[in-house]
């Protein structure tokens, strides 16, 4: 039998008790399913330990722990969905009570069933215009923080494909910001000539319309070669650079892949070249590939796509950009990251990088080792 | 940016973006702007049910109140197209389409065809399809197949705010005539639309669920209930793919047969009435294109072969429920079994 607690005693359990809840992916993400638990009660389990995975209407993904010690209690069952912020464990030290265990647990509980969690404020992106261009952002974490991190999604992506890697930032107090180039997402479509200098143009902007001096970029794919454009252009903007599978490394490209999702109209022409993206193909649901097509069905995309297309390939289906040169004489960190299964824009040969178990979206498929990459700069 | 807006709005956004974009494009009906002479206040009609309310004042000059005479309106409307603009014309219910067959079967149809491709008529009309509104046998019927039935005709038959504003959009920009059949039980119904224009291709299913184990094609209003079935089917453990066609002319045929090839099994619900219908026309496709990969016969959810009956209780039992659907897809799962 424990002794009875002190009031000072129970104040400190209720500081050491650290509840694990249903992750935020992405902005339209309302609830979560619980898929499969790979940790038990009584478990100990440390911080970035892959514990749940957890389905949305987009995307499946694996929750790494937030919090460390015994586990105590799994709230969520299998199959449960539950709203972004419910409990889904409750991890604390084993000398907290199980009353006092339960009693977190209870209100979690009853904070589910009260509806409260899905009327939350969640924060919404903003639009800024740079050199007459519309550009939407969504910034997340605290303004005030020091120097943030600028996430850049690649052709034909969004600010949401930052969904694991954006929100795991912004809860360690860094302020994270994704954007949507221009053509892209919730932007404004004109392009200009579409050139990576216009491109980078936009990010440096957005920098400067958001009084940010100096930013640390993170670039997918074609974002890769234009936050490494955007180095290149304005050196003493950018603290450092994390490149994920960034294009211009080599010559070959899946150029079917590119021209094809720039010409697909329909369902069927657009899955089959999304599944390329990633090396696990399950992870293409019905959802992703809808909003590709909404996103695609906007006037003026066509256009901005056809564009871009132009300062990724050449008329012989090779990468026109080469980022290696672009980042000649630029001084500041960089750290590249590629999937080992990329399919879209082979891994490149005699470049130091970090090889993760992905395709072509390491963000999305191993974002663990991503964050550990933007971090390992912060 | 989308926001959440109903399949009335999205319809009236897509006309005044379209008339924003180009000036050809007008819209003509009965009471569209108001009442003849109407200074397009606040207070004005905007059609029997308010889709086109807040355009006249907008668009002055190109949104006309017609007389009450659809022979000779739609005419005006195919002849206008002919002559160079985009007319949007609202004939507001489809059950009154008899008075201007010839128009639209015979002329409008017919022009691009005839003329060896040297004329195009891009005209739109606009017309509500469907029951539930307990407006009786002449206001409530699903006459689409009558213009499926007719070449040189596009049907389009959007069954959420999304789909109607994008399909509106491509109706207008398409340069054939396009019956635009607007579902009246629907109007008030809300999807996540984004503010910018987009065009949705005309014969381009959306597969509204995925399941493996049946394929349940509806259109319009159907796609809903067709949606509560298979959520009350998902609890027994059978997941069905549901592919709404969105246009009925042209029909993505590909999408449907790809479906019931990984599942095996068709179910068609259409409000309709059951003969010569998109049902059957599906079925037929299907048992003609996809017969191998068929472990059941295709099973048909539809209104009988009546009128629709005035009595709401009447009514309800005729228009096809998520109950009847469960009922036909158990019978298709449980085949032979």
């Amino acid at each position: 039998m424990a002794a009875e607690r002190s009031s000072a005693e129970r104040t400190d359990d209720a500081a050491r008790i650290q509840r694990v809840t249903m992750p935020k992916w992405g902005l339209s993400m309302k609830t979560g399913k619980i898929v499969e638990w790979f940790v038990a009660e009584g478990d100990t389990i440390a911080k970035g330990d892959d514990i749940v995975d957890i389905e949305t209407d987009k995307i499946a993904g694996t929750l790494e722990s937030p919090a460390e010690g015994p586990v105590r209690r799994i709230v969520a069952e299998p199959g449960a969905d539950l709203p972004v912020g419910a409990v889904l464990a409750v991890v604390a030290p084993e000398d907290v009570p199980d009353a006092e265990v339960d009693a977190v647990v209870e209100e979690a509980k009853a904070a589910v069933a009260s509806g409260a969690l899905e009327e939350a404020d969640e924060p919404q992106p903003q639009l800024v215009e740079v050199g007459g261009r519309t550009i939407s952002y969504l910034s997340l974490g605290p303004v005030d923080a020091d120097v943030p991190v600028v996430l850049v999604h690649g052709y034909g992506g969004d600010k949401n494909s930052w969904l694991f890697v954006q929100q795991p930032l912004a809860e360690q107090e860094q302020r994270a910001i994704a954007l949507d180039l221009p053509g892209h997402g919730a932007s404004g479509k004109d392009v200009g000539d579409g050139s990576l200098a216009t491109l980078a143009e936009c990010v440096t902007g957005v920098l400067d319309a958001l009084g940010i001096d100096r930013a640390h970029l993170v670039g997918h794919s074609l974002g890769g070669a234009v936050v490494a454009a955007a180095a290149r252009a304005a050196p003493g903007k950018v603290a450092s650079l994390t490149l994920i599978a960034p294009a211009g490394y080599t010559p070959e490209a899946d150029a079917e892949y590119l021209r094809g999702f720039a010409s697909a109209g329909s369902r069927r022409e657009l899955k089959p070249l999304v599944g390329r993206l990633f090396a696990d193909e399950a992870l293409v649901t019905r959802q992703l590939v809808d909003d590709l097509l909404r996103y695609k069905r906007l006037d003026g995309v066509d256009k901005a796509l056809s564009a871009v297309l132009g300062t990724l390939l050449d008329d012989g289906d090779r990468q026109a950009i080469d980022t290696p040169a672009l980042l000649e004489g630029v001084d500041v960190p960089v750290t590249v990251v590629w999937g080992a299964s990329d399919r879209i824009l082979p891994v490149p040969d005699g470049v130091e990088l970090h090889r993760v178990e992905a395709g072509h979206m390491p963000h999305m498929e191993a974002p663990g080792e991503v964050l550990d990459a933007v971090r390992s700069h912060l | 940016m989308a926001r959440t807006i109903t399949y009335r709005e999205a319809i009236n956004e897509a006309l005044a973006q379209e008339m924003e974009r180009d000036e050809r494009v007008i819209v003509m009906g009965e009471d569209n702007a108001g009442g003849e002479g109407s200074p397009g206040e606040a207070d004005a009609w905007g059609g029997v049910l308010g889709v086109t309310k807040g355009l006249y004042g907008r668009f002055p000059g190109r949104v006309l109140d017609t007389p009450i005479s659809e022979s000779a309106f739609i005419g005006a409307a195919i002849g206008a197209a002919t002559g160079g603009m985009r007319p949007v014309a609202e004939l507001m219910f489809i059950d009154f389409m008899g008075v201007c067959f010839d128009q639209i079967f015979n002329q409008a149809a017919k022009f691009r065809y005839m003329f060896g491709g040297k004329a195009v008529t891009p005209v739109v009309i606009r017309t509500m399809w469907g029951a539930g509104l307990r407006a009786a046998a002449q206001h409530s019927q699903s006459l689409l197949s009558v213009f499926t039935h007719v070449p040189g005709l596009k049907v389009a038959a959007p069954s959420n705010a999304y789909d109607a504003k994008g399909l509106m959009i491509q109706a207008i920009r398409d340069d054939d005539p396009v019956i635009f059949a607007e579902h009246k039980m629907l109007y008030d119904t809300s999807a996540d639309v984004p503010e910018e224009s987009y065009a949705i291709p005309f014969g381009e299913a959306n597969v509204v669920r995925e399941g493996g184990d049946v394929t349940i094609v509806a259109i319009g209003r159907m796609v809903h209930t067709a949606l509560e079935a298979a959520e009350e089917l998902a609890g027994s453990g059978v997941q069905a793919e549901i592919v709404d066609p969105r246009t009925t002319s042209p029909l993505d045929v590909d999408t449907i047969l790809e479906s019931v090839e990984a599942t095996g099994r068709l179910v068609v619900v259409d409000e309709a009435n059951p003969r010569c219908s998109l049902a059957t026309d599906v079925a037929a496709t299907v048992a003609q294109d996809a017969f191998g990969s068929l472990r059941a016969p295709i099973q048909l959810v539809t209104g009988p072969h009546t009128p629709v009956p005035f009595a709401d209780a009447l009514e309800d039992l005729y228009i096809p429920d998520a109950g009847r659907i469960a009922g036909a897809v158990k019978k298709v799962v449980d085949y032979g079994g």
